[in-house]
This record gives C-alpha cells, structure tokens and sequence, in this order.
C-alpha cells in the first residue's frame, strides 16, 4: 500500500468508528453513504428479477417459471428498481452528500429529518422485502384497479406500505433539498452561480414535494378498497378505475422526472469539467430543469390514450408531452455545444456521459412516439413502451448515477478507482445496454405485448439477442462494484482535486472534515469558471 | 442577530437562518399536505359531478348540528393557538402554557365528537363494506359517499392526534422554560400546522355537510 497522507489527518470517515457512530450519525456525508448501501442492495436484488425474466424470455414457451410466478418476477423488478433505487438514486446518495458542500454549507438544513428519511426509506423497504419473501406481487408496479384492489391474490397490502413508507423519506428529503438551496448558500453564491446540479436538484426536489403526496393518498384508496371493499375504485360498486390511473400517474408520470433530472444535473457537472468550458447557455440549462419540472405534471394523461380518455383530452396531453420535449432538448443541444471547442478528455466518468446523452436521446425521441395519439395506440403496451422507458431510465438515470458516483469517487472516499477497469466497465455497460433494449424496440413494434411469458416463435430470434445483452450488462454493472468496493481499501489516496474541476466541493479536503469547510467560503466567480487548458493538479 | 441560545443548531450562522430554514420547512411542509389531501378531493369532486343525487342523499345523513359545533370547536382551538404563540412572543410563559392546554382540550373535544357521529353512523350501517346498507338502486353510489366521508374526516382526524400529541410535547418544553421571545421556533411551527388542519375541516364541513342540501 501506499503511504496515505489521509491516516495522519481527521476526516468524515475517521473522525469516529463502530455502529453507533453511522446508525446516529447526522452528518449529510454518512447519510449519503448509508443510502449508497442500501440503494445498491435494492438494485441487486431488482436485477435478479431482472435476470429471471430474462431467462424466461429466451424462449417462446413458459418454461422457466409459471405464468403466476412470471408476473410476480417484472412486477418486483419494477418496485425494487423504481421506487427504491431509481427514485433515491441520485438525490439521496449524490444530493445528500453534494448539495451542501456545492453550496458551502455545513449540513443539509434539518440534518436529523435527513437521517429519518434514511430510516423511513429502510422501513418501507423492509417492509417491501418481508411482502417478497412472503409470496410476493403480481399487480405489476402500477397496482391497476380493479385487479390490484379485488382479485390478486397476492400480497398488494404489505408492498403498498412499504411504498407509501418510502414516499416520506422522498418527499422529505425534497424538502430538505428546497430549504438548503434557499437559505443555506454562501455568501456572494447566487442563484445564478449555482452550479447546474443544484437547479436539476432543485426542480427534482418541487416534483418530489408536489407529487409524491398524491400517490400516497391514492395507495391509502387502494388499501381501504381492499381491506373494506368500499368501491372507490370498483366498477361493480360504482367507482371508477381511470380514476386511480388519474391519480396514480400523476405523481408516476413526474417520477420519470425525480429521476432523470438529478442525473441530468451531474451530467452538467461532468461535461463541464471535461471539457474545461463553461456549460454552454448556463440559463437555459437552470430553467429547463425547472420547466421540465412544470410541464412534466401536466402529461399525465398520456399514459391512458387506451383508457377510456376522451378524445380532447388525450389531444391536449398529446401535446403537452411533446412540449416537455423540448426544454429536455435544449440540455442535449447545450451539452453537446459544450463540448465543441472544448478540450475534451475521455476519463471514465465522461464516458459515461456520452452514453447518457446518446442513449437519452434515442429515449426521448422515441417518447415522441409514444406521445402520438396514432402511433401510440398500436405502441402501447408492447416492447416499443418496455424499450423506450428504459433508454430513459437505465441508459440515461443510471448512465448518469454510475457517471456521477465514479466523478465524486475520490470525494467521497479519499481514494482512487482503477481508470482503466473503470473505462472498461462503462463501455461493456453502453454495449451490453444497448444489445438489451434496442431489440426490444423493434420487438415492440413488431406488436410483441409487455407483461407475458410466452410468446409467438418468430420473436425468439431478437429476444435471444436481449437476454445476451442483459447478461453483458450484468457482468457491466458487476464489474465497478468489485472495483469501487476494492478501491476503498487499495486504491490510490486520492488528491482533493484529482480533475482539476470547479466547484466548492473541490476545494476541500478528500474526503472532506465533517462540517466540510474550516471557514464558510466566499463566492465571486460564475460556475464551471474554466480556463482551458488546464492541467489537472495531481 | 449574533446572540446565541440554546437551540441554535451548530450548522446554521445564526438564529435568524434557522429560524427562516424552520418556516420555509414548514410551509414546504404544508404544501405537501395539501396535494396529499387534494387527491381525496379530486376524487370528491369527480364522484359528485358524476353521483350527484348520491351526494345530496349522503349529506343529509350527516348530522349538521354536531359538524357545526365541531367547526366552532376547532376555529377556537385555532384561536387560543394564535394566542399561544403570541404569548411566547412576548415571553409570557405561564400564558403560552395555559393557551397549549386550552388548544389540547378543544382538540380532544372535536376528536371526541367526531367518534359519536362515527358511533352514529356505524349503527345506522353506513360504514362503508360488508356491513354496509342503504335502501334503493344507488346504494352503491351511497356508499361511495360515505367512503369519502370517512377517507377524508379519518386522515383529518389522523392529523388532529398528531397534532394534539405535537401541542402535549410543546406543552412539555413549555414547562421546562424552554421558550423565549428570543427563540419559539417550535410554537410557532406547531401553530402552523394546527392552523392548517383546521383549514382543512373549514373545506370538509361545506363540502360534505352542507352543499348537498341544496
């Protein structure tokens, strides 16, 4: 091993050990941490479900699992993955440990709330845990009435729970987010000098905030129809199941927003950082995010074109969902007129930034698709839909959230991840992700439905392709998990500024004192303020 | 605004940040709470557009006389709260505490009215579900009314017990001086929130009481 500087000196990790001084701690750092645990065994756990389905997939009869077993399968993948990694991914683990050192702030404004979030979020998942290991859900994860609230037989109460536990620790931590953001910033840090990861988290948190309550009422509903079977969902009884569709994509719809803009907001960062220029159109930036956040409650309806919607109103979300396009457009353009002229250098988190940006790009495009009333209805619920979100949310939020976690590695953890495995590992990703889900989309189009186990033997040639895929992305996804975690005791003590980036966050130690700054800093300069070329300090 | 006292968080520069960083919380707070309960009134709204002789039939159920007293009750909770805080705005300790416990019993009160209309509707057989009946064809829509009356009166009164359980801490911390004119944060939190809750009754008791009848 190699002399560490960092043994001799104080720091957020060693300035206490054992248990107690981690399950107690309210320091916004530790906290992240916890997360970062936690969120990663939920994402292990999703993409085992993950791979069962896709091993059922291989072939066009049902012959791995029962049909029963099979809905159960994509139904858990989809809470494990959504609700308990996509949507605390960035903010939680990132945020928490980003959002005060980027602002020169000490801790998160309420930092015990910070640690109940984390506490509440681990309840609702054990919870969810307990409703798996116990027989599991087959509702699919958007819990559609009637069935969810009259005739699956599995257990819809105690998932619900967990999910309705897990909303507050969200809608918590947004909260925590707003109030930081607002009255905690350094002196001379305006709003216009915040970088642009603070404004993705500032737009995520409003949805956080606005939407996540609504979605818990509505689980309330679907609780008491199925405990008490007072109908308020049940045609039989006079109630009416688009309505919970109403309710429920109106926080769900949004969701897709909770966790692609955090992401997005790290993709500013990086881009920036490696290409030594200021992003491109910085204000266009910081109120896309914020437009993204507006526009993006009112498309909700475009989730129910099938559903009984009248006609005028599917029009109008029609529209709307094509409008929430365009401010997601405008980052694309500004990240890519960054680069140009830029003196770009191809470290690993950067990697990870181009396949964000093709991958959310083809994700977006083909929403538009989705967003035509025409095309939608043969689109809809097929392969095409299955395809389209997860260029979004894999390709593009996760993209994002490994870029990010390799990008702020050394901050965290005082260490240095292996480059190369590192640059590895993000191309095997992009490969493998994309031999998954492009297929998919022709799949799709080729009018292969969502949701069965069997299927007509003509798929089985690109489904086969899929499963390939998926299981490159695996050993993609296995790969930085074995050397991260190895990084942490081996790797290389990193400098406190190994990308030569700007930033608050970088200019304290690595990994930083527990209040973070020894003296509140003073702002004067914009964000991003780089004078190309510059040499990393190392 | 460099003094100190002891509820300053080390985190904050000084008394007048946290102070803004507690109300900005709250209200962000409050804002949550009301898209939690707007979803319950989305869902009124859209059944009694489509039901609305199923409405006018389930508000004459209800009994207007105890929901009218409740309002009174719990406008004058909301008052003495007022009171409460102002009273530790000026440093009036003993004032402060005795306003708490007049909130806490007028709280207690209106809980304790709403489970006899509770009572009274359980013997009547309109809570909702297997035991649930009303004569005629539109039972069902019926029903659905009396869902959304316990839906949306049950999370209001969920939020009454916390906040009497929230007043019963404050009154705790009261009673241990722990309040000033230089710092009553938390008063001043609370009082938010009670005031909030009685908001929501003040939308409850029209909406499902006395619009029906008319």
């Amino acid at each position: 091993m190699i002399q560490n500087p960092q043994a001799t000196r104080t720091h957020y990790l060693n300035v206490n050990y054992g248990i107690r001084s981690w399950l107690l701690t309210t320091d916004h750092k530790r906290i992240a941490l916890l997360y970062l645990a936690t969120i990663t065994v939920m994402f292990m756990l999703g993409g085992l479900f993950a791979v069962l389905v896709r091993l059922e997939l291989m072939t066009p009869a049902g012959d791995v699992v029962m049909s029963e077993t099979y809905n159960k399968m994509f139904t858990m993948h989809g809470i494990a993955m959504i609700f308990f990694f996509l949507i605390p991914s960035v903010p939680a683990v990132l945020g928490n440990f980003l959002v005060p050192m980027m602002i020169g702030a000490r801790d998160l404004a309420f930092p015990r709330l910070n640690l109940a979030s984390w506490y509440i979020y681990t309840i609702g998942a054990l919870f969810t845990l307990y409703a798996i290991v116990s027989g599991g859900v087959d509702t699919g994860w958007t819990f559609y009435t009637p069935y969810s609230t009259v005739w699956s037989g599995t257990n819809v109460i105690p998932v619900a729970v967990g999910i309705f536990i897990t909303g507050f620790s969200s809608i918590l931590t947004g909260l925590n987010f707003i109030v930081t953001i607002h009255r905690m910033r350094a002196p001379g840090l305006t709003w216009f000098r915040l970088p642009l990861f603070i404004w993705a988290h500032y737009a995520a948190s409003i949805i956080m905030i606005l939407g996540t309550p609504v979605v818990a009422i509505t689980i309330v509903l679907v609780a008491l129809d199925r405990l008490f079977r007072v109908g308020v969902f049940d045609p039989n009884l006079g109630g009416d199941p688009v309505l919970f569709q109403h309710l429920f994509w109106f926080y769900s719809h949004p969701a897709v927003y909770i966790m692609i803009l955090p992401s997005m907001g790290v993709i500013s960062e990086v881009t920036a950082c490696f290409s030594r220029k200021r992003v491109f159109g910085y204000g266009f930036v910081a109120f896309s995010s914020l437009a993204i956040a507006f526009v993006g409650f009112l498309v909700w309806g475009h989730h129910m074109f099938v559903s009984s919607q009248s006609i005028y109103a599917s029009l109008i979300f029609s529209v709307l969902s094509m409008v929430v396009a365009i401010p997601s457009a405008v980052k694309v353009f500004n990240w890519t007129a960054t680069l140009y002229k830029g003196h770009i250098s191809f470290e690993t988190p950067m990697l990870y930034v181009f396949g964000f940006i093709g991958l959310f790009t083809i994700g977006g495009l083909t929403g538009i698709f989705l967003a035509s009333l025409g095309t939608d209805v043969h689109l809809h619920d097929t392969y095409f839909v299955v395809a389209h979100f997860h260029y979004i949310m894999v390709g593009g939020a996760i993209m994002g959230y490994l870029g990010g976690i390799h990008f702020w590695w050394p901050k965290i953890t005082g260490r240095m991840y292996s480059e190369w495995w590192g640059r590895l590992s993000a191309l095997v990703i992009f490969i493998g992700f994309n031999l998954t889900f492009f297929p998919q989309f022709l799949l799709g189009y080729l009018g292969m439905p969502r949701r069965y186990h069997a299927y007509p033997e003509e798929f089985q040639a690109l489904n086969v392709l899929s499963t390939a895929g998926a299981s490159i992305l695996g050993v993609g996804y296995l790969i930085p998990l074995i050397y991260l975690v190895w990084s942490m005791r081996y790797g290389r003590p990193a400098p406190d500024n190994p990308w030569g980036a700007k930033g608050l966050e970088w200019m304290t130690p690595s990994p930083p004192q527990t209040h973070n700054f020894t003296e509140t800093p003073r702002v004067a300069e914009e964000a991003y303020a780089y004078s190309s070329p510059e040499v990393p300090v190392d | 605004m460099t003094e100190t006292h002891p509820g300053l968080l080390h985190h904050f520069d000084d008394a007048a940040q946290q102070k803004e960083a507690s109300t900005l919380g709250m209200w962000t707070f409050l804002i949550t709470e009301i898209l939690f309960f707007g979803g319950l009134f989305a869902a009124y709204v859209v059944y009694r557009t489509r039901f609305p002789e199923a409405w006018a039939a389930g508000s004459h159920h209800l009994d207007i006389t105890l929901g009218a007293v409740n309002t009174a009750i719990l406008i004058g909770s909301s008052l003495t709260m007022a009171l409460g805080v102002h009273s530790s705005q000026i440093g009036r300790n003993r004032l402060l505490i005795a306003f708490l416990i007049l909130t806490v019993v007028l709280g207690g009160a209106f809980l304790g009215i709403k489970a006899v209309e509770y009572h009274h509707k359980y013997e009547e057989h309109h809570v909702p579900g297997p035991a649930f009946s009303y004569p005629g064809p539109i039972a069902g829509q019926v029903q659905l009314f009396f869902a959304l009356y316990f839906a949306m009166t049950g999370m209001h009164a969920l939020h009454m017990v916390v906040g009497v359980g929230l007043l019963l801490n404050l009154i705790r911390q009261a009673r241990r001086g722990r309040f000033t004119p230089a710092y009553n944060t938390p008063v001043d939190m609370i009082g938010l929130y009670w005031h909030f809750v009685d908001i929501v009754w003040v939308f409850l008791f029209p909406l499902l009481y006395l619009l029906g009848r008319h």
